[in-house]
């Protein structure tokens, strides 16, 4: 298409053709190429202006903390992760748009890297410190962005300034979270072997983490479902109301699994002492 | 004036020939108070039920001085801050005003609650007890049936109960009783809208389920249980077999005072155990469950355990809904309306049905030991093992969440499980009651294994029996009958060694000095043999 002749047999009805005379060839054959290179430099000014940012990526540098993570993935996550995070079949998803409060939560829990595949990954010792998981999370959010934990690390309502938000928070909770985690947060089983992990030492990161990106078999509570305010209250009402150890019932709260454990209870304990006692004060045989 | 004398000696005399003298009491009471019980540990199972019932009745008592049997809507302003400004009903306020504010009424609620779990679960142990020994035979059939009825009516008194307080739990199985309702065809949805006055929930249900649970069922309870005891002094307790123990007589101790106190002690033993239970063990925390709302059904939400098992079956029930022109039979029929129905009702006929089967119109006052009745012990395995596999499948997610289980695996467990281990329970208790009938009968005709092993002359090694019995010319035990009571199968059971040692942990008495044979004068000195050794 560097020649002008398919060009130069085109009519033009703009300011070109109202020409009286017709001009030289040669002319004819320079105007065509300079409105091709005009037409090309506009198009691909329009181009470079209007599109998408990620794609320009490949050639912009990550910063210095996502480098050092980029070093971690590919020795650690590359395998099941893919290289560039675009995930491996049948062995891990894609990690492009997941955001840094994904990694956060799955590599800080030690979710991440995974035992072996199954139905679940599940909580371990952490695989990689602090800042690990930082340079982790920040390589994987300039590579694909997504949701981010709040950069004000504000997780909890603070009861004395607004004392409401521990029962908004419980309403929330037993609205969203107690049909898997019920409703002590003792966790519970979901379809095949996956389940809702207890929350008893989950900390406010961690949850406002799990509920912005929903991990594993979590649905997604994005801020459009529960707003950050909301998040909160259920973290307020998680940490003080069911972690704090708030049993006014006794010493012993049987993981407050319901009427499973207290059934257990009656026979392991009350009958057991009692048909003790039979034996103590009456006749053996 | 002169002071009359007033000897205190003669005052309880003169006051019991008083009152003698007006209500004629002594002829009753003397017969009541000489009134001969057998004692056995496992006959005092069924008093822990009537103890725990004493118990429900008294701590239930407190109860209702605080609750609120209401759904009027109100907003909690109470000193639970997780629920503070709440909406929720006069009956789950009032709940919460009783665990928190009213002195001592969590520990009550607990106690309650704890006192319902072991009165269910005494009397499946007790009902266990009379089963496997015979007790249920004639003349006993009615009471045995009786009792069967005194467990429906716990079951009711204890689902009417847990959902009193109109909390999460309470009301998702209320939901559940709806639903077990409405599965019944034709008549279904009469019967549940007649329940709850109209749609579920309505505003009824809760007035209505209170005056189930604080008069008509215990009214029910208390009074059959009354008849149960005393069809129990009329017809007079079973014993056991054993020396001087007859079919026609009574061996043990009298009612006053040995056997009153000891179910005295009996009664504050259990009554202790229940406050343990209730102080140091929570249950029940309807603070967490929030007020009752349909939409929020949390995981782990179960019945109490006697009535899990209802829930196993339906949890198990494969998905087969049945089409019968504009009609429909869903699933939950099958297990929750004709299971329950069957399991409550068939046990009922037991006796009359074992009676049948064996032709025995004899009356017994004498306990069968369960080994003697195989088939029976293996009916009573078969049943047993079908309860726990349906209870362990009713709290199958709780199973599956903490010993990382599938909880499809459990599911399909349970279905295989429900079908195969009955049969194998059946099977192998059979077998175990056989052996130790063999064994019996092996002492009995060749009398207790000393453990003394002789070498005979020839090289022969031989076990030395002690004969239990005479024997013959040969010095062989003459075979003796079975008496249907504990053959002694050591030798401290007959005399010989050193006798038993009383106590349960600990010996609670100095043991006796075994006895010495004169002809075998015990091993003294120092010992001055060499080892054997290769000679190297």
């Amino acid at each position: 298409m560097t020649s002008g002749s398919p060009a130069g047999r085109w009519r033009f009805r703009g300011v070109l053709a109202r020409r009286r005379t017709a001009p030289s060839r040669a002319r004819r054959r320079l105007g065509a190429a300079v409105r091709m290179l005009a037409a090309l430099a506009l198009a691909g000014g329009v181009y470079t202006a209007f599109a998408p940012g990620a794609f320009a990526d490949d050639t912009t540098q990550l910063s210095a903390t996502a480098q050092e993570g980029k070093q971690l993935y590919d020795n650690s996550c590359i395998t099941c992760h893919g290289r560039d995070a675009q995930g491996v079949t049948g062995r891990g998803p894609s990690l492009i748009g997941v955001g840094s409060a994904s990694v956060e939560f799955q590599v800080g829990t030690g979710r991440m890297p995974m035992t072996r595949q199954e139905a679940q990954a599940e909580e371990k010792k952490p695989q990689f410190d602090k800042t690990q998981t930082k340079q982790l999370g920040q390589y994987i959010q300039e590579l694909g962005g997504g949701p981010q934990l709040p950069s004000d690390g504000k997780y909890t309502e603070d009861l004395k300034e607004n004392p409401e938000a521990l029962a908004r928070g419980g309403e929330l909770f037993r609205v969203n979270c107690t049909s898997c985690h019920g409703f002590g947060g003792g966790g519970g089983a979901l379809s095949s072997g996956k389940y809702a992990p207890a929350l008893h030492d989950a900390s406010p990161e961690t949850l406002y983490a799990a509920m912005l990106t929903g991990p594993q078999n979590m649905p997604v509570f994005g801020d459009n479902q529960l707003t950050p305010d909301q998040k909160r209250e259920i973290i307020t009402y998680v940490t003080v109301q069911l972690q704090q150890d708030r049993d006014p019932g006794g010493l012993f709260n049987l993981g407050r699994y319901g009427p499973v454990t207290e059934g257990l209870a009656i026979f392991g304990v009350g009958i057991t002492i009692l048909v003790f006692t039979t034996l103590w004060i009456a006749g053996k045989s | 004036m002169k002071r009359k004398k007033v000897d205190l000696a003669q005052a309880p005399i003169t006051f019991a020939k008083g009152v003698d003298e007006r209500y004629k009491a002594a002829t009753p009471l003397r017969g009541l108070l000489n009134k001969v019980f057998p004692d056995h540990w496992s006959f005092l199972l069924g008093e822990i039920a009537l103890f725990s019932f004493i118990i429900l009745l008294l701590t239930g008592v407190f109860l209702t001085l605080f609750f609120d049997p209401s759904m009027k809507e109100v907003a909690y302003e109470g000193p639970y801050s997780a629920l503070r400004g709440v909406d929720m009903s006069a009956a789950y306020e009032s709940s919460l005003r009783l665990s928190f504010e009213v002195r001592g009424g969590l520990f009550m609620r607990q106690m309650h609650h704890w006192a319902a779990l072991l009165f269910m679960a005494s009397i499946v142990v007790h009902m266990c007890r009379i089963f496997f020994t015979g007790a249920f035979r004639k003349p006993r059939e009615a009471n045995w049936a009786i009792g069967v009825v005194l467990f429906l009516l716990g079951f009711l008194a204890g689902f009417t109960g847990y959902s009193l307080p109109d909390d999460g739990l309470s009301g998702t199985g209320l939901r559940i009783a709806s639903a077990i309702m409405l599965s019944i065809p034709v008549a279904g949805t009469w019967i549940s809208a007649s329940i709850f006055g109209g749609e579920f929930p309505g505003h009824l249900i809760i007035g209505r389920f209170y005056i189930a649970h604080v008069l008509l069922i215990p009214g029910g309870l208390l009074a059959l249980i009354s008849v149960h005891l005393g069809l129990v002094f009329a017809q007079k307790h079973t014993q056991w077999p054993g020396p001087m123990r007859t079919n026609t007589n009574v061996v043990g101790e009298r009612m006053f005072p040995r056997y009153a106190l000891k179910q005295g002690g009996f009664f504050m033993a259990v009554f202790g155990t229940v406050a343990l239970m209730a102080g140091l063990f929570q249950i029940n925390p309807i603070w967490l469950f929030g007020p009752y709302r349909a939409s929020e059904v949390s995981s782990a939400s179960q019945p109490d355990w006697y009535v899990m098992f209802m829930d196993g079956l339906v949890r198990l029930m494969p998905n087969w809904q049945i089409y019968i022109g504009d009609y429909s039979i869903p699933p939950l029929f099958w297990p929750a309306v004709v299971g329950l129905g069957a399991l409550t009702t068939v046990p009922m006929f037991y006796p009359w049905i074992e009676a049948r089967r064996l032709k025995d119109k004899q009356v017994h006052n004498l306990l069968q030991r369960p080994r003697d009745n195989p088939e029976r012990v293996g009916i009573g395995a078969m049943s047993l093992a079908f309860f726990l596999v349906a209870t362990l499948s009713g709290g199958n997610d709780v199973i599956a969440d903490k010993f990382h289980i599938s909880l499809n695996a459990m599911t399909w467990a349970g279905r295989i499980g429900l079908l195969i281990l009955p049969p194998l329970a059946y099977y192998i208790s059979v077998r175990v009651c056989l052996g130790l009938q063999q064994h019996d009968r092996e002492v009995l005709a060749h009398g207790v294994e000393t453990g003394i092993i002789r070498r005979l002359p020839n090289g022969q090694f031989m076990e030395v029996h002690q004969p239990l019995g005479p024997v013959d010319d040969h010095g062989h035990p003459i075979p003796l009958e079975y008496g249907g009571w504990v053959v002694p199968k050591k030798m401290n059971r007959v005399g010989a060694l050193a006798p038993a040692i009383k106590g349960f942990f600990f010996p609670v008495e100095k043991p006796a000095e075994a006895p010495v044979s004169p002809g075998m004068p015990p091993v003294s000195g120092k010992d001055e043999r060499e080892e054997i050794t290769t000679g190297h």
